[in-house]
Formats: structure tokens, C-alpha cells, sequence
């Protein structure tokens, strides 16, 4: 044994032993070998207190050695890379290397000696829901008593910077999905395979082999380990066969919908990791066949929670796996033979057995003789019921289970066996119901819900060649389904294994003393037998109330050591059989997963996407403030060198009324409808009347939802007979379409109609402004732009400054205005030749601030800005578009009673009695200034602007009853009153002559 | 009901014997009721509660199908603030979150109410005009908040990302100082235990299969465990209330979908609020035991499961980790659903059905847990005297015919 590692064994295990890692625990360095976990290596230095637990602050050491870990927690980092912290890391399933620093999530100053550790001694008064009952007075003392028991609660610690990975998606199809790669899910992948079917093998582990990694057993008259190597050579071969090694299916969803956590890098030194961290697979399969084995139990006895007592399987994994001596002179208590493989394991690897203690009068099996002739003392009908031992175990009793003849063991490793639990856990997320089995004294899974399968140990078969042999049956009948051909019975390897006889359940070991407060049922969560016994006595029945209450099971293991246990003993208290109880609700994931991981490439820039207009490098070389809208960035405004956003957007106002104002449209919602129905469609979609309009002119169209209130708007040309093009807001664009969508497809179906959005297929370029005519006629010569031959709310289609165009004349800022649609990959083309023009016919590009004053000057409105789903067109004073015709969606809900109420809130202006006040937006309106609270609201202000073609400021609101009153006040933030006119408003140009000019 | 304080721990804790009595006892139903609660989550509890403490009427069942706090109750978020746009909502919210102030107390259960805050962050300029308007009214409502610029939120949480360069830069917040998170499980078990003391009847397991009427009115409920008579049976099992009120024949205006949340590994303190986002749907907090607590958006397909897709979950967290980039490497422990009933307008339908005594309390979308106590007060007014109290007036059935919606999309913290 080598000095620095005093507990490695001479030899064995799947270590690297020429690869020496150098890692850190609490401060202090530490050696360990390539292939070692944190905790085997942790192990191997004879570190046995890693952790103090939650609530009592006990030391603890390690209970498992995989993903079923309560006690091991660390919050691990690596030396030299920022942001490197994982908060709360099991140390078993940590694979070492260098530079690794760890830190145990408890215990302070110092994990043998923690203060808090004095709270055990408080454990009459710490029960289970003890908080509940106290820490109500004083009222107001909450706060501090939160704050104290947010400081004690809580393991890991939170990264400090941001995470410097990145993380990856992959969607995946397959036949067959095999989770686990043990006996059972190697024979079921070879199998499946050999029929043809593609085939994805999930395994969490580095390599294959499952449990055969920590156990020494044959197969077929050879090392199991063979038989391993073979089958993964030969899934190599298979061309149509993927094996994810690290990757954990943690969650089985409807549909055949597998999600798997595939861990990249974490297991390199920091400089060799490349590309992502981790990778989510989205796994759609045809069947799905789990093999995903089984975890073993504890034992529930008085002080079973000291370090040195661990699970019998993790003593021989660390035995076998890792050649790490879990301990020098060990008991091994159990109710079942599998701990019996592991005492004959641990004698083999020279580790003293002082006893094998059984709860079962005639123990054993066939390998009570193998136990003899190695030796091993037997205690029969025997229970272990207390330990000692102040930071590690040091001695044990046992006693006979009536309690008589008790003796003390000396040892410091007590491994322990209570039977095994299937792994049921994505067999209950896809919809099964586990069921009890008594004579397994385990939950088997109930019957598929979806196309599942199980094999092996995850369904209750325990013995080696029967896991192979199912595993082998399950992958044949799964490609068989999946349209495969059957390869027949596949012949499986036998085992010289001896039969192994079923548990003794054994939940509760009596204790010696009256009270036993120290039986623990859920280590992570301090959750005892005791607190199991109060829950059950203060009335809570349901399993599902008793987790609650206990904290049984809501640890970071999810309970998978405890929570059988726990239903068992709480069954017991109540009187009824652990199939009555029954588990609680197995929610994924089964082993934790990285947000980031779930974010994926979903972050930054990439979180939604970006979308940007044909002009957009353009505005970004003019030095343009952008506004996000939707999933668009639109310019805000166009400042030039120095100039305030005031500024510029009073500079873009005037000269859009004076000269020409450039404006990029593209992002407004383009909808093409086409199809013999399509004015059909469009009266019942709008308010108004489409059946009448004319080819080649164009309408403004409101929607209204089934409750009439207006949803979107728009203006729709009619290209066709049958054909429209229609345009929505920017923000409703993708909404609107699914609107469309589902009445035609759900309330409509007879209607001949088709939507494509062509939204990203025009760029459209507005241009407003007395000579916009003048601008686009020196551009567009074969279309007559005259007044009278090309009118307002009309189209035309031609070829603008060469590239083909419809031209919409119609008007957002109530100026005579143009909006030119070019196909998108022309859209800068064209904006380039407009461009050129500046100087002739004084061009100011202007953003959608401007956009938002000329409008507001006009009193046109902005869905979303004057409407919030509570108005309705009349309130907006737009009763001629409503058709009395014709039925229209949200037609029948304006004639309810509410919406006739004549004090509803309505559209107007308002003109701030201080013409340079600019309201802010989201003021609330009031009758009175000075009143006591609450203050009776009248409305609130939508839109307001400094205007420069008014020289005031202006806004828009709405103001219950409308223009029937003629002041109110707005209640500012900073408590001010400011009086305001109630006006019409339209605040310039009421006769739309200009726009029609 | 033997009270629970600290001596009262410490002699348990001292002596042996028998110690703490159950919560509420399990009764098998009698024949007939005054008041038949359907539903044991918390609203259903707090009804009982309160039809029993403030109305004197004790002899009150609560039936529930699984365990009492096992649906939305057991199954949400915890968030508790008022900070709603319209006067009614507001005023309806603010009750509750009063009686949230003094629950604790009032049922002799620690509820673990925590106002510890609740940011509403904006993410664009139309947002934050949303959310100044929405500040505004609460103002004037008298209720507390006030808006928070970029920078003053970026000094309150250092760790939110704030950087003009994310695909949603936050612009600003409105914030609730007295709005916080309370224990889901806590509202349910010491609303039951008090019930209990008045001498409710809560009976588990008793699921309801039928609604019984006579002459237009309603005469008692079919049950797993028999037929129960009652002269009023208020239906308050979110998820599944149209379902219920179909037995009577009464249809709601209700879609049911999954609502999914899901929780971290417990970490020590590192986010002492709550924090929403609607641009983004994800809504955050810690719990009392380290947990960061994530809310999604809901799951757009209607459905009674009591599971979602993980296309959500993943939302979600992309959500978070864009919002708090510090958490990229914490880790999901457990994710779940519940089932919510949407209404039109994201409001309540609190009232008297079309069927003479026969009440719902449904229709509380993504928020309803907030409401529980104040839920309860109303509604059991509303039972006791036959006419609705003030604030829930603005919330009936009728609504939907008469057009006075109340619509709080915008608010109810989740796109719907």
C-alpha cells in the first residue's frame, strides 16, 4: 500500500494505477488515481467524514458509490478555471481529476468539529415539521428567525461568476432505446441490433458493464468482465448502433420521448476539454427497453448513520472497482444473500470480516458454506442494533432479534444490505404504477403504459444470467415490434452462481433504548424512523403528506437509499402493507441536471431570435438607436453627432411633414391568403366588409377576439380574385397567423383558403412627406402616381428603380405617403437608390419613435399601446368599421350590456394644461386631485409626445366616458397632480386632407 | 387543539408519552351537511375555515378525491403579492395578502410567510409602460410598490444580469416589498388543522362522482363513500372545476392546462426575493431550505395530466440563466405540473351557478395560491349569506354574459 493512499489495496480494480491525480479536499492535497471517483479516492486516503449532515450537523461519511448517494456532497471546482463551481456534486459519481478541489457543503469551523453539531443533542425538539409549531412570536420576528434558518438550511454553494461552458442539444431517432448498459442492457442493445433496428444505448457510467464493474462474478466460466468486453466490441461493429457512455436518460416523457444528460468534459483536465460541457439528448423512440438495475436499501437501526457504515454493494465496488479498502475489519449486516457475495469479496481483497450478521434464522444459501470455508463468522437470526464511534464508526452491537445476547463487534466498517429496489424510476415517469411485491419485499414495475420494457434488475430479476438472458428476450421482442425481424432466442452465458434466496424485508430493527431518535430513514434530510412514527401520529396517512412532512425523499438522491424504507416503516404505523401505502410520485429528473444544459444554446444572443430588416447594416452605419419589438430590432431614432433623442426624433417629425421621411417597414406582419374563400374568410376574420373591395385597392381591417375586444389590426390589399395580402402589427404578426390557422382549421375547415407568411420575403420602405410622389415617380417610371390615377388605400404592382414592386399608397403618419414592397434580397437595393436622392428631395430617415408622434398626432392607434384587451372598437371611436351586415368574430360580444355601458373608458386626447408637460405614459387619470386613498381612477394615459409640428406636448388615453369630460387630472409618481384638457384625438389635419392630397 | 409554540416543543420534547395529537382527525362522512366543500386544497380548506370562524357554520365537510393539499396547493410556486392592474382584482389580492400577514398567527401554524419582495422585471419600453401603469393604479389603490430603474435593480441584485447586451436587457422592475413566498404545505395542513378544531369534517379519498339536484337547486353530492345532503356544495378543486360543474349541468368558460415548476438543489442564500419575468416566462425564488424555486409558462395544449412537456422546462431555464447567468451550473432536481383552470380575462369566477346553491371557486389560472385566504373569506361569505361579499361582487359567473371582464393578462404574472 503505498503511504499516500493507505487504504489502496495491492492490486485489483479498474484504476489507472500509473496515472497519479492530485487533487484537493477541505484545503488539504490529496493523491488518487486516474479511474477513481472523488469519494474512492477520498476513500483511499482514509478520509471517512466528508460531510455533516443538514439538520443535526452528524458527521457523515459514504453510504453508496453512485448516483444513489445521500451523504457525499461536495461543491467541487477546478483549481485555475473561474466560474468552475458545481454547488452540489455527489462525490461518487465525481470522477477525479487533476486539480479537482472539493469542499464538504457542511461543518464549520471544521468538519470534526462543528459547532452546529451540538444540535443533535437538541433532536426531542428538532422533529419533524418542528417549525411549523414555532417561530410565530413575535410576529414581526419572523424575518430573523428566516434569516437564521436560511443560513443552517441549504447544502452547496452558489457559482460567483457566470458559467464560462458551453452546453449543446442533440435530437436524436431511434428503434430501440436501451437504458442501461449492465448485463441486462448490453444483451438487449446486441440483440435489437443484430435485428437491424437502430439502436441507442444510454449508460451513466464511463464504460459499460453496470454492476458487473463492482462485483467479481462469472459468466459462462469466465470473468464477467470478458463477456462485457466482447459484448461492447462487438455493438461497436453494429453500424446502426449508438453507445452514449456519461450520459444519464433522466426523464422518460409521453410519446416514446427519452431525455438523456450526456456529461462531455468534466471528466478531463481542464486543458484538454474541448467543445461542450454537457449535452441534452431529446431521444424520440420507437420502444424504449430500461434496464436501468437497482439500488440497494439501508437498514433502519439506532446510530446507522455513522461513517464506516455503508451499503454492502459500494463496500465491494470500492473493493472491486477501485481497490480501495472501504475499511480494515468490517461487519456485514444484511437480510439478504447478495451482502454475503460482498463479505466473501471484501475477505478476498485480505479485509477482515468479523461477522456476517443476519436477520434470517437460516441465512445464506449456498453461500453460507463459501462463508465457512473462508472463515467468516456467522450470526444468525441476529440484527446489528446500535453503533459507536464519535467522527467514524468504531464497534458495533448486535443482538438476537428478541433483543437477548447482545454483543459488541469491534470493526470500522459496517456494510449494510436491506435488500434491493428496483431503479423504477422511468418506468413510473412514463405513466406505470409500480406495484409491491412481498415476496421480493421490493416495488416491481406495473404494466407498460407506453412502449416500454423492462430487463433485469430494474424489474426484479436478480440473478446474473436471468438479467442477461432477459436483456437479450427484451431486445429481441423490442426490435420485433419496431417492424425488425425476429432473431430468434438469443443463448445467454450461464452463471456458476449459487440461487439466491429472497429478503427478509426486516424494515425496522428494534433498538435497545425506548425512544431511538437516531434511526435514519432519509440520511440526506436527517429524516428518522421516530419522525416517521410522529407524522403517521399526527394524522397525516397519505405516503405523499408523510414526505412532506418528514422531508422524506426530497433530498438531491430523491430518496433513492431511503424512500422504501420510509413507505415501509410508515405503513407499518399505520397499520397497513407497503402495497396499501404505495410510493410516492417518481418525478424526473432521475439524477440532477444542469440548467445551463437545459438552456442549452438558448442564452445570450441566441436565447430568441434575433430578427432584423434587408436594411439593417444600413441604419446600423447611420449610428441608429435600435428598439426591440417582438423578436425584432428596429431603429428608435436616427441621432446625428451629438444630438439628444428629443432632438432628433423634433428634427425626423418635421421634416417627414416637410420634405420626405424614409421609414423601414419590413417588420410589420405579412400574410398572403389565397383561395376561392379567401374574402369569405377575411369578412368573418374582420370587422368590416371585404367581399366589396375592389382589385387593387386596399383596406385597414381591426380583429377583434371572441370577447370583442380588439386583438390586431391592419391594412389588406386584394391582389387577385382570390388573393390578398394582408398586414398586421409587427408584435401580432406570428399570433395572427395562428389565428388564421385555427379557425380554418377548427371551426371552418369547409373554407378554401391557404396562409403563407411572406413577411421575411418584402422588405417595404415607406416613404411620407409632401414630395414623396416626386421621390418615387423619379424611381418608378412605368406606374401613373398621379392623384387621380393612383388613389389613397390603392396598389399597384411595376418595377421600382428596377426591381419589381408593389406600391401601397397608403398613410400611418396622415401624410401623403408611400409604402414600396420589393422582394427582401432587393430591400437595401432599393433603400440605397432612395438614399441616393437625399439631396433632392430632403430625405431624413426616421425610426419608430417618430413613427410613433406622427401617429399619435393623427390619433391613429397602436394595438397593444391603446388597447389592452379591455377595448373594444367603439371605445376606440371606430363604431364605421363594424359591419351591420355581416357576422364577424367578437361581433356577439359587443352586444353584451357591459360593453354598451356608456361610461366605458374611450379613446381621446389630451392636452396637458403646461404645454411643454409631456405626460409620462402609464399616468393614471383622476377626477380630483388631493383625495384620500384609494383614489378612484378614470383612466390612464397610452401615448404621449412632445409634438413639433404642434409645438406641445400631446397624448392619448383613455378616459372612462370619453370627451363627456373635459378636465381631468394625472396622478404622477412623484405625487403631483398635473391638469390636463380632455380633447379630440386628432390633432392635426382632422379632414385627412393631406394624406389624400 | 392542543397549541403549538416553543415550550409546548420543548415539554414534547422532555417527556415520554403519547405527544402531539394529529392534526385534524379523519371522520367518516356523515349523511347530510349544512356545507359541502369540494375540493381540500387550500381555497376549499379556507373556506371551511373561515364558513366555521367568521359565519358560525360548523357543520361543514371538505371532501378531497387524493390528500388535502395535494393538487395546485402542494404544487406551486408560493409567490404572494396584490400588485394587480384593475381596482377589483387589486382589492380582491390585497384581502388575501392581509390575511397572509397574519395567517401564522390566526391559525396558531407557522406559514413560513416570507415578505421578503417580489420584482416584476421589463424588458422593452412597451413593457415598461405596462408596468408604469400598473404601478400607477396600485399606488392610488394603496397598495405598495413603486417602480426600479436598471440601475437601482442591478445594486439590489447583483446577481441579475442587467447588461444591455442580453437578447431582453431588463430596463427596470416594478417591486412589491410586501409581496413574498409562504410554505405551500403549511396554508394547507393549518387551514385543515383549524377547520378541524371548529369542527369541520375532512374527509380524504372521498372523491365526488355525481351532483344531485332537486327543483333546480342542489340537494347533496355522490361520493366514493356514499351520497352526502347539503343545501350548498361550493365546487373549489382547481384543475379540474369544469369537469365538476358539468355534473350539474353548469358549463364554464374554462380551458384546463399543465403548469409546470420545478426546483433546484438546496443551496445556501444567495437570492433573498422573488423575481418574475413575464417577456421571458420564468419566475424565481429560493425557499427557506436552499431550493431555488423556478415557475414556467404554461403548456399551450389543454390537458388534465398532471405532467408537461420538458420543451417547457427547458424554456424555462433558458429563461433563468439568461436573467441569472450565476446559475447556469446549479442543477434541476425535480420538475412537476400541476393543472390550472384559464379563464378569458385571467381572472376568478367566485359566486352562485345558475343551480340554487350550488357555488364555484375556480378559474384562478397560474395565481392562485396567493388568493387562498382571501379566496376562502369571500366565497365563504358567499355561502353563508347567499349574496357576494364586496370583493368577489366582480367576479361572477355572469361576467361572461354581461361582457365586465376584468382582464389581467397583463399582470397574472403568466402569458396564458
Amino acid at each position: 500500500m503505498s503511504i499516500s493512499q493507505p487504504f489502496r489495496l495491492v492490486g485489483g480494480g479498474r484504476i489507472d494505477r500509473r496515472r497519479r491525480v492530485d487533487f484537493r479536499f477541505n484545503g488539504l492535497r490529496f493523491e488518487g488515481y486516474r479511474g477513481d471517483t472523488l469519494a474512492s479516492a477520498l476513500l483511499a486516503n482514509g478520509v471517512r467524514t466528508v460531510g455533516r449532515s443538514i439538520k443535526y450537523h452528524r458527521p457523515r461519511g459514504f453510504v453508496g458509490s453512485g448516483a444513489e448517494e445521500p451523504n457525499g456532497i461536495f461543491t467541487v471546482r477546478h483549481t485555475g478555471v473561474e466560474g468552475s463551481t458545481i454547488p452540489h456534486a455527489p462525490g461518487t459519481v465525481v470522477e477525479l481529476v487533476e486539480g479537482l478541489e472539493a469542499h464538504a457543503v457542511n461543518g464549520w469551523p471544521s468538519l470534526r468539529f462543528d459547532f452546529a453539531g451540538g444540535l443533535q443533542w437538541l433532536g426531542g425538539m428538532l422533529s419533524a415539521g418542528f417549525y411549523y409549531k414555532t417561530f410565530m412570536w413575535p410576529r414581526a420576528a419572523w424575518h430573523w428567525y428566516e434569516w437564521a434558518i436560511r443560513r443552517m438550511a441549504g447544502n452547496g454553494r452558489a457559482p460567483d461568476g457566470p458559467d464560462p461552458d458551453r452546453y449543446d442539444k442533440r435530437n436524436a431517432f431511434c428503434d430501440v432505446l436501451v437504458v442501461g448498459g449492465g448485463p441486462a442492457g448490453l444483451a438487449a442493445s446486441l440483440a435489437a441490433a443484430r435485428a437491424g433496428a437502430r439502436v441507442i444505448l444510454a449508460d451513466d457510467q464511463p464504460e459499460l458493464g453496470g454492476s458487473l464493474l463492482g462485483a467479481r462474478r462469472q459468466l459462462g466460466g469466465k470473468p464477467a468482465f470478458a463477456w462485457v468486453a466482447n459484448c461492447a466490441a462487438a455493438l461497436a461493429d453494429e453500424p446502426e448502433v449508438t453507445v452514449l457512455s456519461r450520459t444519464t436518460a433522466f426523464g422518460f416523457y409521453d410519446h416514446g420521448f427519452v431525455a438523456a444528460l450526456e456529461r462531455c468534459t468534466d471528466h478531463l483536465p481542464p486543458p484538454r476539454r474541448r467543445g461542450p460541457r454537457e449535452r441534452v439528448w431529446r431521444i424520440r423512440a420507437r420502444r424504449v427497453v430500461l434496464a436501468a438495475g437497482a439500488t440497494e436499501r439501508p437498514l433502519v437501526f439506532e446510530n446507522n448513520d455513522r461513517p464506516g457504515i455503508m451499503l454492502a454493494g459500494a463496500a465491494a465496488a470500492y473493493v472491486n472497482r477501485y481497490g480501495v479498502a472501504p475499511g480494515r475489519r468490517a461487519v456485514v449486516f444484511t437480510n439478504n444473500d447478495s451482502a454475503w457475495r460482498a463479505a466473501l469479496d471484501l475477505v478476498e481483497a485480505k479485509i477482515e470480516v468479523a461477522a456476517i450478521v443476519d436477520v434470517r434464522p437460516e441465512p445464506g444459501g449456498a453461500l453460507a458454506a463459501r462463508a465457512e470455508a473462508a472463515g467468516i463468522p456467522v450470526l444468525a437470526g441476529h440484527a446489528v442494533v446500535d453503533t459507536q464511534g464519535r467522527n467514524a464508526l468504531r464497534r458495533v452491537r448486535a443482538a438476537r432479534l428478541d433483543g437477548s445476547g447482545a454483543r459488541n463487534l469491534d470493526c470500522d466498517l459496517l456494510a449494510v444490505s436491506g435488500g434491493w429496489n428496483p431503479n423504477l424510476h422511468l418506468h413510473a415517469q412514463s405513466g406505470g404504477r409500480p406495484r409491491f411485491d412481498e415476496t421480493r419485499g421490493c416495488f416491481l414495475p406495473g404494466p407498460p403504459v407506453q412502449a416500454e420494457t423492462g430487463a433485469g434488475a430494474c424489474r426484479g430479476t436478480f440473478r446474473l444470467d436471468a438479467c442477461v438472458r432477459e436483456g437479450a428476450q427484451a431486445g429481441r421482442e423490442a426490435a420485433l415490434a419496431a417492424g425488425f425481424r425476429d432473431v430468434g432466442v438469443i443463448s445467454a452465458p450461464s452463471t456458476d452462481e449459487e440461487g439466491t434466496t429472497d429478503p427478509d424485508p426486516a424494515w425496522a430493527v428494534h433498538s435497545r433504548r425506548p425512544r431511538p431518535r437516531r434511526a435514519f430513514v432519509d440520511f440526506q434530510n436527517d429524516a428518522t424512523a421516530a419522525d416517521l412514527a410522529l407524522a403517521v401520529r399526527e394524522g397525516f396517512e397519505s405516503i405523499e403528506h408523510i414526505k412532506r412532512y418528514t422531508l422524506l425523499g426530497f433530498g438531491t438522491d430523491q430518496g433513492k437509499t431511503g424512500n422504501v424504507n420510509g413507505m415501509a416503516l410508515a405503513a407499518g404505523a399505520l397499520g397497513r402493507s407497503p402495497a396499501q401505502v404505495g410510493t410516492t410520485t417518481f418525478r424526473p429528473p432521475y439524477t440532477p441536471v444542469t440548467f445551463g444544459a437545459a438552456a442549452g444554446l438558448a442564452t445570450g444572443e441566441l436565447h430568441d431570435p434575433l430578427r432584423v430588416t434587408p436594411m439593417h447594416e444600413w441604419h446600423e452605419a447611420q449610428g441608429a438607436v435600435f428598439e426591440p419589438v417582438g423578436q425584432w430590432l428596429r431603429p428608435w431614432y436616427f441621432p446625428k453627432p451629438g444630438e439628444e433623442m428629443r432632438a432628433a426624433v423634433a428634427r425626423e417629425c418635421l421634416a417627414a411633414r416637410e420634405g420626405v421621411g424614409l421609414f423601414d417597414a419590413s417588420t410589420l406582419g405579412k400574410i398572403d391568403l389565397q383561395g376561392p374563400d379567401a374574402a369569405v374568410f377575411l369578412d368573418r376574420i374582420y370587422t368590416n366588409d371585404w367581399s366589396s373591395l375592389a382589385i387593387g385597392r386596399c383596406r385597414y381591417g381591426l380583429m377583434l377576439g371572441e370577447d370583442g375586444m380588439v386583438m390586431d389590426d391592419g391594412v389588406t390589399a386584394r391582389l387577385g380574385e382570390h388573393h390578398y395580402l394582408m398586414t398586421t402589427t409587427t408584435g401580432g404578426a406570428a399570433h395572427v397567423l395562428g389565428w388564421l390557422e385555427r379557425w380554418r382549421q377548427t371551426e371552418w375547415p369547409e373554407l378554401r383558403v391557404r396562409f403563407t407568411s411572406v413577411t421575411d420575403q418584402w422588405a417595404t420602405i415607406g416613404v411620407a412627406g409632401p414630395r414623396s410622389r416626386d421621390l418615387v415617380a423619379s424611381l418608378c417610371e412605368e406606374i401613373d402616381l398621379g392623384p387621380e390615377s393612383f388613389r389613397f388605400m390603392e396598389f399597384r404592382e411595376g418595377v421600382f428603380a428596377g426591381v419589381p414592386c408593389r406600391i401601397f399608397r397608403i398613410s400611418f403618419t396622415g401624410e401623403l405617403s408611400f409604402e414600396i414592397n420589393v422582394p427582401a434580397d432587393y430591400g437595401r437595393y432599393a433603400w440605397d437608390r432612395i438614399v441616393e436622392r437625399t439631396e433632392e428631395f430632403s430625405i431624413t430617415p426616421y425610426g419608430t419613435e417618430t413613427m410613433h408622434v406622427l401617429r399619435a398626432e393623427k390619433g391613429f392607434i397602436v394595438v397593444g399601446q391603446e388597447t389592452d384587451g379591455s377595448v373594444t372598437p367603439v371605445d376606440l371611436g371606430m363604431e364605421w368599421i363594424l359591419s351591420k351586415k355581416k357576422d364577424f368574430i367578437g361581433r356577439r360580444s359587443l352586444a353584451r350590456s357591459d360593453c354598451r355601458r356608456p361610461d366605458r373608458r374611450r379613446l381621446v386626447g389630451l392636452a396637458a394644461a403646461d404645454p411643454n408637460e409631456v405626460l409620462p405614459e402609464g399616468a393614471q387619470l383622476v377626477d380630483e386631485p388631493f383625495t384620500f386613498l384609494p383614489v378612484p381612477m378614470v383612466g390612464y394615459v397610452t401615448s404621449s409626445y412632445w409634438s413639433p409640428n404642434l409645438g406641445r406636448s400631446i397624448a392619448l388615453a383613455l378616459v372612462a366616458g370619453g370627451r363627456d369630460r373635459s378636465r381631468v387630472f394625472a396622478a404622477l409618481e412623484d405625487g403631483r397632480f398635473v391638469p390636463v384638457d380632455v380633447v379630440s384625438p386628432v390633432f392635426l389635419d382632422p379632414r385627412g386632407e393631406r394624406q389624400r392630397g | 387543539m392542543k397549541r403549538y409554540s416553543v415550550f409546548a416543543l420543548a415539554r414534547n420534547a422532555l417527556r415520554f408519552g403519547p405527544g402531539w395529537p394529529a392534526l385534524w382527525r379523519s371522520p367518516d362522512p356523515k349523511a347530510s351537511y349544512d356545507a359541502v366543500i369540494v375540493g381540500g386544497g387550500g381555497h376549499g380548506l379556507a373556506t371551511a375555515c373561515y364558513l366555521a370562524s367568521e359565519h358560525g357554520i360548523t357543520n361543514v365537510a371538505v371532501l378531497e378525491k387524493g390528500w388535502i393539499g395535494g393538487g395546485n396547493t402542494g404544487r406551486n410556486t408560493t409567490i404572494v403579492r396584490s400588485n394587480y392592474l384593475w381596482d377589483d382584482a387589486a382589492a380582491l389580492y390585497e384581502k388575501s395578502l392581509q390575511l397572509f400577514e397574519g395567517l401564522s398567527q390566526a391559525l396558531n401554524f407557522n406559514v413560513m410567510f416570507s415578505q421578503r419582495g417580489v420584482f416584476n422585471l421589463g424588458h422593452s419600453v412597451h413593457e415598461m409602460r405596462d408596468i408604469a401603469r400598473r404601478v400607477n393604479a396600485n399606488r392610488l389603490n394603496g397598495i405598495d410598490g413603486r417602480l426600479v430603474g436598471a440601475d437601482e435593480l442591478a445594486r439590489l441584485l447583483p446577481i441579475l444580469n442587467v447588461s444591455a447586451r442580453g437578447r431582453y436587457p431588463v430596463l427596470g422592475a416594478s417591486f412589491q416589498p410586501r409581496g413574498g413566498v409562504a410554505r405551500h404545505d403549511a396554508v394547507a395542513w393549518g387551514l385543515a388543522r383549524a377547520a378541524d378544531a371548529r369542527g369541520v369534517d375532512i374527509i380524504q379519498n372521498c372523491e365526488v362522482t355525481g351532483i344531485r339536484r332537486e327543483r333546480g337547486r342542489v340537494a347533496g353530492v355522490e361520493t366514493t363513500r356514499g351520497y352526502i345532503r347539503a343545501r350548498k356544495v361550493g365546487l373549489v378543486a382547481a384543475g379540474h372545476s369544469s369537469v365538476l360543474a358539468s355534473m350539474a349541468d353548469v358549463r364554464l368558460p374554462i380551458e384546463s392546462h399543465p403548469l409546470q415548476a420545478l426546483v433546484s438543489e438546496p443551496m445556501k442564500p444567495v437570492l433573498d426575493t422573488v423575481v418574475m419575468s413575464n417577456a421571458v416566462h420564468a419566475y424565481i425564488s429560493q425557499s427557506d431550505k436552499g431550493e431555488l424555486v423556478v415557475g414556467a409558462g404554461i403548456d399551450s395544449w389543454n390537458g388534465y395530466g398532471q405532467r408537461g412537456s420538458f420543451g417547457t422546462v427547458e424554456g424555462a431555464l433558458a429563461a433563468i440563466v439568461e436573467m441569472f447567468p450565476i446559475f447556469s451550473r446549479v442543477r434541476m432536481l425535480r420538475h412537476w405540473a400541476g393543472i390550472v383552470d384559464t379563464t378569458p380575462d385571467a381572472c376568478p369566477i367566485i359566486g352562485e351557478t345558475p343551480v340554487r346553491g350550488l357555488f364555484v371557486n375556480c378559474g384562478w389560472g397560474t395565481g392562485g395560491f396567493k388568493a387562498t385566504p382571501g379566496s376562502g373569506w369571500v366565497l365563504a361569505h358567499t355561502m353563508a349569506t347567499g349574496e357576494p361579499h364586496p370583493l368577489n361582487a366582480p367576479f361572477a359567473l355572469n361576467r361572461f354574459v354581461t361582457g365586465r371582464l376584468v382582464d389581467e393578462h397583463g399582470a397574472a404574472g403568466v402569458a396564458h
